[in-house]
């Protein structure tokens, strides 16, 4: 049975099937997000030009913001779940096997955060981000 | 740990031609993606530690010798991507594309794709270290 039938009709590991599915539509919009990022960088301004200006000032429009948090969301999310079959395909102690994807779980939230954190509260004037209000409060 | 050598040798060595080239070079590169991916979230985060760290971390990436790295992400980036197109297609519609000799098509079209989107981006790529910028935005004044 095909993981796409096991979605629709149920099977024993419905996550399974649906992590099957997700990578190939996140695939197909990574397929013009990431490229597109790719070609927009590298083609068009081309790495030399990228400096703190550059950066700051394209993070001006709300366009690009939302445009990098889903090149960020999709990315990691598609990226992790290769990496959980590589593991689960390679390690097959189940000790190291859980050990390494339970490290990979917190690092995929840590740099999530990371990235929107940045995206979005970013602030030119001051050059600080929330994490800088939230380090004052612990810093008191 | 022996139980994962073997697997990988397994993967390695297993004689299946192209199909065998395409998933070794899909998943390599995978994972090399993966982890320019966490190293790339890194260095944007550091626009907002300040302006300094961010900029020495640009430093890095426009030496000569990075460029070498930033030319297999091209190329790891541009392969994944069209060989995922032959992926979908293969899996969504494997009455069309499944037999052995729309897929060995497939398998050149993709390296055809990936070679027509690398060798330029490369060559934009490489052309600041002998001090010309190639960059489209330049090349058409923009």
């Amino acid at each position: 049975m095909s993981a796409i039938s096991r979605l629709k009709y149920g099977s024993p590991n419905r996550f399974e099937a649906f992590s099957w599915y997700f990578m190939r539509v996140s695939g197909a919009v990574l397929l013009l997000v990431a490229v597109l990022h790719l070609l927009i960088m590298h083609v068009w301004y081309g790495v030399d030009a990228i400096d703190y200006r550059f950066v700051v000032g394209r993070w001006a429009s709300p366009l690009v913001q939302v445009y990098d948090l889903a090149l960020l969301l999709f990315a990691i999310t598609h990226g992790v779940n290769g990496t959980r079959w590589v593991i689960d395909d390679y390690i097959h102690s189940r000790g190291w096997n859980l050990t390494l994807k339970a490290a990979l779980y917190v690092l995929t939230v840590i740099f999530i955060l990371m990235g929107a954190t940045v995206i979005f509260t970013f602030d030119p004037d001051t050059s600080t981000t929330a994490l800088n209000t939230v380090a004052a409060v612990f810093a008191r | 740990m022996a139980s994962a050598v073997a697997s990988i040798w397994q993967g390695i060595t297993y004689r299946g031609k192209d199909g065998h080239y395409a998933w070794m070079l899909h998943r390599a590169g995978g994972l090399g993606i993966v982890l320019f991916l966490f190293l790339h979230i890194l260095d944007i985060f550091l626009v907002g530690v300040g302006e300094e760290i961010f900029e020495f971390f640009l430093f890095i990436y426009h030496s000569a010798p990075a460029k070498v790295f930033v030319m297999a992400l091209l190329f790891g980036v541009f392969f994944h991507a069209f060989n995922g197109v032959r992926i979908i297609l293969v899996d969504f519609w494997p009455e069309k594309f499944s037999n052995l000799k729309m897929q060995r098509t497939l398998f050149r079209i993709v390296v055809v794709m990936t070679l027509l989107f690398f060798i330029p981006t490369a060559i934009i790529t490489v052309a600041p270290i002998f001090g010309v910028d190639l960059a489209l935005s330049q090349l058409v004044g923009g």
